[in-house]
C-alpha cells in the first residue's frame, strides 16, 4: 500500500478515535441517583429566629437622657435566637440542625436547606422547630402520616401563620 | 540523555500523529488553534439555536425538543454540533495543557500563557454547565440544584440559593438570567481571557491548517448524525430522576455531592486550580540571560522585531544619535532567550571582521555570535574524512553530539533559528563538505518559530537569506526530537552519500 492512502487510513482511524471518545464521555457511564424504591425528602424554607431578648419599655428618666430626635418608647435589641429544627421519619432523627442567625448583629433570618433519599411508601413524620431561646424544647411541632410515591419529592416549606407545611405526599 | 517518561509518552502520541496526518497537519501542533475552530462552530451553530429556542420554564423543554425531532436534519444536526464540538474543545484544550506540561513550555517567561489558560479553561467549563441548564431537562434540574448547593457553601451567597429549586421557587427571570450569562456574559469573559492568553506571543494564528479544519468538522457531522444530542425528560421539580447520562467533560464534579459537602469539593477544585497555576513556580526556573542591544552595530533594520517569536522587541526612535532613524529595544520580562533574533540580524555575518572579535547588532550573552563562529572554525578544523560534515543543533531537540564522529561534529545553539545563514556559507568556506541543522520537530519548535525561520531564511523566502553562493545541495535540515537519533543518522547517512555523488561528480568534471 503506498504511502497516502494510508496516510487518510490512519487519520481516519484518529479521527474516529477521537469522536468515539467524544460520544462515549459525553453521556457515559450514567449515574444513579435514587434506587427504584426511593423518593426524597426535602426541607427548604426561611425563616427568622424570634428576638433573642423582647423589647422594654423605657423609663421617663431614660427618656430624658436620649435627644430629642431619638426617643423611642421601646428598646428593641437586634438580636435574633438560633433557630433548631428538627425532622423523625419513623421515630428516626432524620434531620437535626441548630442555625446561628447570620449578619453582624445576628439579626439575619437563616436558611434552611436539607434533602435526603428515604424509602418509597408510608411513613410517619414529625418536624419541630424552636425558634426563641426564651422556650425550651420546640415551640412548633407537626406530626403527621405521609406517603410518599418513588421518584418523587416530600416537600417541608414553612408558612409564618401556618406552621410547617407539607407537600407531594401523596 | 536522559528523558523523562511524561515527555517520552508525548513524544510517542506526537510520532503517532506525524505518521497519521504528517507535520503539517499534525493536530498536536495545532491544538490551540484546534480549539479556536471549535468555538468557531460552538458560535455559529450557538446563533442558530438562538433563534427557536424559547427562553422560558414552559417553553425551552419543547423548543429544543422541536429543533432536535422536528427539524431533526438541521437544528438538530446543529444541536449535537454545538454539543459535540463543546467536548471536543475540552478534550483539545486538555491536549494543549498536557502537550505543553511534557515538553515544559510552561515555566520561566511563558508562566504568563500557563498562568491565564487555567483560568480559562474553568471559563469554558461553566460556560458548558449554563448551556446545558439551558435545556431545562432532568439533567439540567440535576445541575440547577448541585450548582445552587455548591454556591451556597460560598461565603458570600447567603445559602438560600437552592431553596430557587424546590417546588414553585423557579421562575422565568432566573432562566433568563441564565441564558443572559450563556449567551453573552461568559462569551464576552471568555475572549477576553483568550485574547490574555496569547497576549505575549506574535505572530498569533488562529485558524488551523484547512484540511485539518475539514476533517474534525466533517467527523463532527458525522458524530451528529449517527449519535444526535437529545435531551433527558423533562425537569419536574416535585420530582428526581432516578438515573441520568451525564457530560463528564463538563459535569464530573456534580456526581461528588452525593458524596462529599460542597465545601470539600470546593477545596479540592481550588487546590487543583491554584496547583496548577503554580506550576511555573515549582520549582521557580533560573533566568536565562535575554537577548542585548548592540547600538554600535545595530541600524534598526527590524528584523529581529519581525522574528521575536515572544513580542519581546520593540522599534523605537534612535537615541544615541546615530544617522539611523530607528533602534530596537528588549523587554526583558518578555523575552524568551531564543537567540532567533541574533540569528535574524544582517550585522551577525561571520566574514566581518575575521581576525577580530565578531560584533553584531543584538546577541546572546550565554553563546554570542562570535561564539558560534569559533565553534564552527575548531569543528571543521578537527574533521577528516571524505565527507566532513558540520552538524548544527538545537538545545531543545536531538542532542548532536551523539552523532558525532571522525567527518562529523556537532555545534550546539540555543534554538536553530539563532543560526545565522552566512555562518552556513562560512562553515562551508572553512573546508566542511556539507552542513546539517538539526532543528526540534518540524512545527514543533520550542520557541515557536526557529526552524520555521529557518527554513524560509534557506529557502530565501525570510531576511537575511542563505546566499546563492552556498551550494544548497550541501546544506540539509532536519526536525528531530530528543528520541530521534535513529531517524537523524538515517538521514544524516543519506546526506554522507549525497554529498559524496557530489564528490565524485566534481572529480570527474575536474579529471575531464
Amino acid at each position: 500500500m503506498s504511502r497516502q492512502p494510508l496516510r487518510f487510513l490512519l487519520q481516519a482511524f484518529n479521527y474516529a478515535l477521537f469522536m468515539a471518545i467524544v460520544c462515549y464521555f459525553a453521556t457515559s457511564p450514567s449515574i444513579r441517583i435514587l434506587d427504584d424504591d426511593e423518593a426524597v425528602l426535602t426541607i427548604a424554607f426561611a425563616h427568622a429566629g424570634q428576638l433573642r431578648e423582647p423589647c422594654r419599655r423605657l423609663s421617663q428618666e431614660e427618656l430624658n437622657q436620649l435627644p430629642a430626635n431619638m426617643r423611642r418608647l421601646e428598646d428593641c435589641p437586634r438580636e435574633r435566637s438560633p433557630v433548631t429544627i428538627e425532622a423523625r421519619l419513623d421515630g428516626e432523627i432524620l434531620y437535626r440542625e441548630t442555625l446561628q442567625p447570620p449578619g453582624l448583629f445576628e439579626d439575619g433570618g437563616v436558611d434552611i436547606y436539607f434533602s435526603a433519599r428515604i424509602p418509597a411508601g408510608d411513613h410517619r413524620l414529625a418536624l419541630g422547630l424552636n425558634d426563641s431561646v426564651r422556650e425550651q424544647g420546640f415551640n412548633l411541632r407537626l406530626e403527621r402520616d405521609v406517603s410518599i410515591a418513588p421518584a418523587r419529592v416530600l416537600l417541608v416549606g414553612f408558612d409564618q401563620k401556618t406552621g410547617f407545611v407539607v407537600t407531594g405526599a401523596e | 540523555m536522559r528523558v523523562n517518561p511524561v515527555k517520552r509518552a508525548y513524544l510517542a502520541l506526537e510520532s503517532w500523529f506525524n505518521l497519521s496526518f504528517g507535520t503539517d497537519w499534525n493536530p498536536l501542533y495545532h491544538l490551540g488553534t484546534l480549539s479556536f475552530f471549535l468555538f468557531w462552530i460552538i458560535l455559529v451553530t450557538g446563533i442558530y439555536l438562538f433563534i427557536p429556542f424559547h427562553a422560558s420554564l414552559e417553553g425551552a423543554y419543547a423548543s429544543v425538543e422541536w429543533m432536535t425531532h422536528e427539524q431533526w436534519y438541521l437544528a438538530g444536526v446543529m444541536r449535537s454540533l454545538h454539543r459535540y464540538a463543546s467536548d471536543a474543545v475540552v478534550v483539545t484544550i486538555l491536549l494543549h495543557l498536557f502537550k505543553e506540561f511534557a515538553s515544559g513550555r510552561y515555566r520561566g517567561f511563558r508562566w504568563f500563557s500557563w498562568f491565564t489558560g487555567v483560568p480559562t479553561l474553568w471559563m469554558v467549563v461553566t460556560l458548558g454547565i449554563t448551556g446545558y441548564w439551558l435545556v431545562w431537562d432532568e439533567l439540567a434540574q440535576y445541575i440547577a440544584i448541585g450548582s445552587a448547593r455548591l454556591l451556597d457553601a460560598l461565603p458570600i451567597f447567603s445559602g438560600a440559593m437552592t431553596r430557587n429549586f424546590v417546588s414553585g421557587g423557579m421562575n422565568d427571570r432566573f432562566f433568563i438570567l441564565i441564558e443572559f450569562l450563556h449567551l453573552l456574559g461568559q462569551p464576552l469573559l471568555l475572549v477576553f481571557l483568550l485574547w490574555l492568553h496569547v497576549k505575549r506571543l506574535s505572530n498569533v494564528n488562529i485558524h488551523p491548517p484547512r484540511g485539518l479544519a475539514v476533517g474534525t468538522l466533517l467527523a463532527l457531522v458525522a458524530l451528529s448524525l449517527w449519535a444526535p444530542a437529545v435531551s433527558q425528560g423533562p425537569a419536574d421539580l416535585e420530582s428526581v430522576p432516578r438515573a441520568l447520562q451525564i457530560d463528564w467533560f463538563y459535569l464530573n464534579v456534580y456526581p461528588l455531592l452525593e458524596v462529599w459537602p460542597p465545601q470539600q469539593i470546593w477545596m479540592l477544585t481550588t487546590g487543583i486550580t491554584v496547583l496548577l497555576m503554580l506550576l511555573p513556580w515549582l520549582p521557580p526556573k533560573k533566568k536565562e540571560p535575554v537577548a542585548v542591544v548592540d547600538l554600535e552595530h545595530c541600524n534598526g533594520c527590524g528584523i529581529c522585531f519581525e522574528d521575536c517569536p515572544f513580542d519581546a522587541i520593540t522599534v523605537q526612535a534612535r537615541t544615541d544619535g546615530a544617522r539611523y532613524e530607528q533602534e530596537v529595544v528588549v523587554d526583558p520580562d518578555l523575552c524568551g532567550s531564543c537567540g532567533i533574533c541574533a540569528g535574524a540580524c544582517p550585522a551577525s555575518n561571520p566574514f566581518r571582521s575575521a581576525r577580530d572579535t565578531l560584533e553584531t547588532g543584538i546577541d546572546m550573552p550565554q553563546q554570542p555570535v562570535d561564539d558560534m563562529r569559533r565553534q564552527t572554525r575548531e569543528a571543521v578544523a578537527a574533521l577528516s574524512g571524505d565527507e566532513k560534515i558540520v552538524v548544527y543543533g538545537c538545545a531543545h531537540g536531538l542532542d548532536v553530539d551523539r552523532v558525532a564522529r571522525a567527518d562529523t561534529a556537532g555545534v550546539r545553539l540555543i534554538c536553530s533559528g539563532m543560526l545565522p545563514p552566512t555562518l552556513v556559507e562560512y562553515a562551508l568556506k572553512q573546508g566542511a563538505d556539507g552542513v546539517m541543522v538539526v532543528g526540534c520537530r518540524e512545527n514543533d519548535c520550542y520557541y515557536r518559530f526557529g526552524n520555521r525561520w529557518l527554513k524560509a531564511r534557506f529557502a530565501g523566502e525570510r531576511k537575511p537569506t542563505l546566499r546563492a553562493r552556498a551550494e544548497r545541495q550541501r546544506v540539509c535540515v532536519h526536525g528531530a526530537a530528543e528520541t530521534d537519533l535513529r531517524a537523524v543518522e538515517r538521514d544524516l547517512e543519506r546526506f554522507r552519500a549525497r554529498l559524496a555523488l557530489l564528490r565524485a561528480e566534481r572529480e570527474e568534471w575536474v579529471a575531464s
